[in-house]
């Protein structure tokens, strides 16, 4: 089994969300998984808009220092994950780009090359340490707690591109929350938007993904919705990122797996966040 | 005029602009909420939170930030020892130089009670703060070709580093033309010989020249060992007690070795006057620039530094701009938040500085200045933007800024001023592109063959979930993803990019994963916008022309 990654927090984590990460190395460090946490940049994913140049240079040199690290990457956020896959597709398919992104890269010593392994948190637990795994160190079941799984799009879609699972019929993550004891609902928007691309540039609209999905889930009894990323956990817990202008919460509690995983092993609140508290009173 | 009056103007200069400065901490606005905090109610923030930092226990975190991050710069020492030694060799070097031989009417007699310029150690002492500070100029100048310019990049810098060299080195060759000057040995037998034996004159004259190295001008020819003698015992009786051999001023003494020509040519008067004025008006103009050039960070970073110390004792809302202000000036442009900029990779390829937090606080700078006349340039508000709000800047800033507030107010200033990035509702027509079309774009869009195999069977549109919360797409959207699709099979590409549709799309890619012609449509809408922005980026006014969208911020 792997048990050393090179960890790619994303820029938001520390400032805005700290509680995903150290409840993720919470959870890791558990399983025994060491994470190295050498100095990486912006996935590129917020440049993606205005130029897929720069957007792919930023992926590859974290790409880059991974492969001479000699170490997978694993990454929290899905939408960091899908760049970094998506920025590798893209350096596969035009040659052009690559060796731009190589000469700029040769400053450094680093070059990309295909074939560098990116993990999502999901992956990692699913897959890289197993559910039967997973499943044998909870301590704290979720007494069959009807929980709504919201997967994102940039780790799902193009399925081909980023390949976290089948992009149309997912179960990773509902085979996770089986695992804690949870019982995942059956949603129709399960699979759609959170809304936070467009928070900036469209409030109104951004807002409305989100409260439709909330809306679902409810519809659908779920009394929580898990998310595994950074963007759409900040969305649905209306975190925002300009001091003195709060963001609109969904209307129902949003959680991290890594904290549901984590108060399910029976970790320390402490590492966990202020999320875990309630999740006592909704048993 | 007399050299006190010109020292007292300089002086003068020099402590107004510093007030000046410190003033304009309390009257800046920066970040929206600066505006209804008038500098009243700032001073008295300052005031209270100077109290709760002396009267609390978060003093010890002070003191202790000031004696290892301000007077031992500790920060520098761990990261950066080349730095360090330049710095520790200018500042404590100048400072030494300053108090102990600028003032030492005033303040040298009070610490060595039997103080005298021309005794031991304090000839050699001149010398080796001299020659300290002249080596950390060179570090300085040695980093900065090293480094590609970080920091001193502005005339302004350069001349202050220029002028401290300048009154370094005429002070050193002042002291050397004084050990060589016959005019200043004549004046001084007449002032503590007071003997006009010319005899005796002569012998005190051989003796210095062969022991002291003052230069023979009057005697063309060489001493006899009697004279020497003879000379040896007046210099006892009348010269010891005040005058050390001054070979110990170890670069004096040798280059008036060399200066003795010069001399010749020059006279001892002139060149003793001409080097006193170059000394002395060089020191008044470095103290005059000192609180408008980089220097001033002297007195403007420790102040951050120990602010940041102070933590939850420093942190009143009303001194939020005042801090703010403060750490424009106390940034020293030291590169260190650039090299660890999370989008600094990205900057290589826009090839906008601003990204950069080290010039995006310049600019900041420039814009706050200027702030009531116009509008932020189009590529700060890009580089703000751009910004991840990693707030990995802050974590490395050895001047103890919060970046992170900084960038954060700024793009408040920015939004106010209307001046909003990326909050675009079109795409500039393509007539108004002043550059070709975007490189490293896939092309996907300018292909037909991306089109072709679209059949329009509306699959993308119905899967869309902008779409699909939209009561009426026609009025909300302008255009589907299958009608833009369609207006690019008939390579109709402006009238597709002047949708809304290209601008709220939330990058979901179901319409492509779902697409059952493999139509790559959702990275054709990220092409578009790619595009759209790229006609924009050269563009000033791209940014100014886009009314503020209630946004998030």
């Amino acid at each position: 089994m792997q048990t050393a990654y090179l960890y790619f927090p994303g820029c938001k984590l520390s400032p805005f969300l700290s509680q995903y990460d150290t409840s993720t190395r919470a959870v890791l460090d558990a399983f025994g998984i060491q994470l190295d946490d050498t100095e990486l940049n912006c996935c590129g994913y917020p440049v993606r808009h205005q130029s897929l140049r720069a957007s792919v240079l930023a992926a590859a040199r974290n790409l880059a220092i991974a492969d001479r690290m000699g170490l997978p990457v694993l990454i929290p956020c899905q939408c960091c994950y899908g760049n970094l896959k998506q920025a590798a597709y893209w350096l596969a398919q035009n040659a052009e780009l690559c060796d731009f992104v190589n000469g700029e890269l040769a400053a450094e010593g680093l070059r990309w090359h295909a074939g560098i392994a990116v993990r999502h948190l999901l992956s990692v637990l699913a897959e890289d340490i197993g559910i039967e795994r997973v499943q044998a160190r909870v301590s704290r079941p979720l007494h069959a707690l009807p929980v709504a799984v919201h997967y994102g799009c940039h780790a799902l879609r193009p399925g081909h591109v980023v390949q976290l699972d089948n992009p149309l019929a997912p179960t990773i993550f509902e085979n996770l929350m089986s695992a804690l004891g949870a019982a995942p609902v059956e949603w129709p928007l399960r699979l759609e938007c959170c809304g936070h691309p467009v928070r900036d540039n469209n409030p109104p609209l951004a807002a409305k993904l989100m409260n439709q999905k909330c809306e679902d889930a409810r519809a659908a009894g779920a009394r929580i919705l898990v998310t595994a990323c950074t963007y759409c956990q900040m969305q649905f817990a209306g975190i925002s990122e300009t001091p003195g202008h709060p963001e609109q919460a969904g209307d129902l509690p949003a959680i991290l797996v890594s904290q549901l995983l984590g108060w399910a092993m029976g970790l320390p609140d402490d590492r966990l966040g202020d999320e875990v508290q309630s999740l006592g009173a909704l048993l | 005029m007399q050299p006190f009056i010109l020292a007292t103007i300089a002086l003068g200069i020099c402590l107004a602009g510093t007030l000046w400065r410190i003033g304009r901490w309390f009257w800046s606005d920066i970040g929206p909420e600066s505006l209804s905090l008038p500098t009243k109610r700032r001073m008295r923030a300052a005031r209270q939170t100077l109290w709760r930092v002396f009267s609390g226990r978060r003093l010890f975190k002070v003191v202790g930030a000031f004696q290892w991050e301000v007077l031992l710069l500790g920060h520098l020492l761990r990261r950066h020892p080349l730095r360090w030694a330049a710095h520790m060799l200018i500042g404590y070097g100048l400072l030494t130089l300053i108090l102990f031989h600028a003032l030492d009417d005033w303040i040298t007699p009070l610490v060595f009670s039997d103080y005298e310029p021309t005794l031991n150690p304090f000839r050699w002492l001149r010398n080796l703060l001299g020659a300290l500070v002249l080596m950390g100029v060179l570090a300085t100048v040695v980093r900065h070709f090293r480094q590609a310019g970080e920091a001193f990049r502005t005339p302004g810098d350069r001349l202050l580093l220029v002028l401290i060299v300048v009154v370094v080195l005429s002070g050193v060759l002042l002291e050397s033309a004084r050990i060589l000057s016959p005019a200043v040995f004549d004046a001084m037998v007449e002032d503590y010989m007071g003997d006009d034996d010319p005899e005796a004159v002569a012998a005190l004259q051989a003796y210095w020249a062969a022991e002291f190295g003052a230069w023979r001008a009057r005697s063309g020819t060489g001493f006899s060992g009697e004279q020497i003698k003879t000379g040896a015992s007046i210099h006892e009786t009348f010269c010891a007690a005040c005058h050390d051999r001054p070979q110990s001023a170890f670069l004096s003494y040798p280059l008036s070795r060399l200066m003795k020509p010069l001399m010749a040519v020059a006279g001892d008067h002139r060149l003793n006057q001409w080097l006193w004025n170059v000394h002395f008006w060089a020191t008044c103009l470095a103290l005059a620039c000192l609180p408008f050039s980089k220097l001033f960070h002297f007195i403007a970073t420790p102040i951050s530094i120990m602010v940041r110390a102070a933590g939850p004792a420093a942190a009143h809302p009303a001194l939020q701009p005042v801090r703010r202000a403060l750490a424009l000036d106390a940034c020293t442009h030291c590169g260190m938040c650039s090299q660890h900029c999370s989008v600094a990779p990205i900057y290589k390829v826009l090839g906008n500085p601003n990204i950069l937090p080290a010039e995006k606080l310049k600019g900041i700078k420039r814009f706050q200045t200027h702030r009531k006349q116009s509008l932020p340039k189009a590529t700060l508000v890009e580089g703000s933007f751009i910004c991840t709000l990693c707030g990995r800047c802050t974590q490395w800033c050895p001047s103890g800024i919060d970046l992170q507030d900084l960038w954060q107010a700024s793009r408040k200033d920015m939004i106010q001023s209307g001046a909003a990035p990326l909050r675009r509702r079109s795409a500039p027509p393509l007539q108004t592109a002043l550059v070709p079309p975007a490189p490293a774009s896939l092309g996907l869009s300018d292909r037909p063959e991306t089109f072709w195999a679209c059949v329009q069977c509306t699959t993308c549109t119905s899967v869309c979930p902008v779409v699909a919360v939209s009561e009426d797409p026609q009025r909300d959207l302008g255009l589907t993803p299958q009608q833009i699709m369609n207006l690019m099979r008939l390579q109709l590409k402006e009238q597709a990019m002047d949708s809304r549709m290209l601008w709220d799309c939330v990058t979901c890619y179901k319409c492509q994963e779902h697409c059952p012609q493999d139509v790559k449509v959702a990275d054709v809408l990220y092409e578009l916008r790619n595009e759209a922005w790229h006609r924009g980026a050269r563009s000033d006014q791209r940014a100014a022309n886009q009314p503020p969208h209630g946004s998030s911020f």
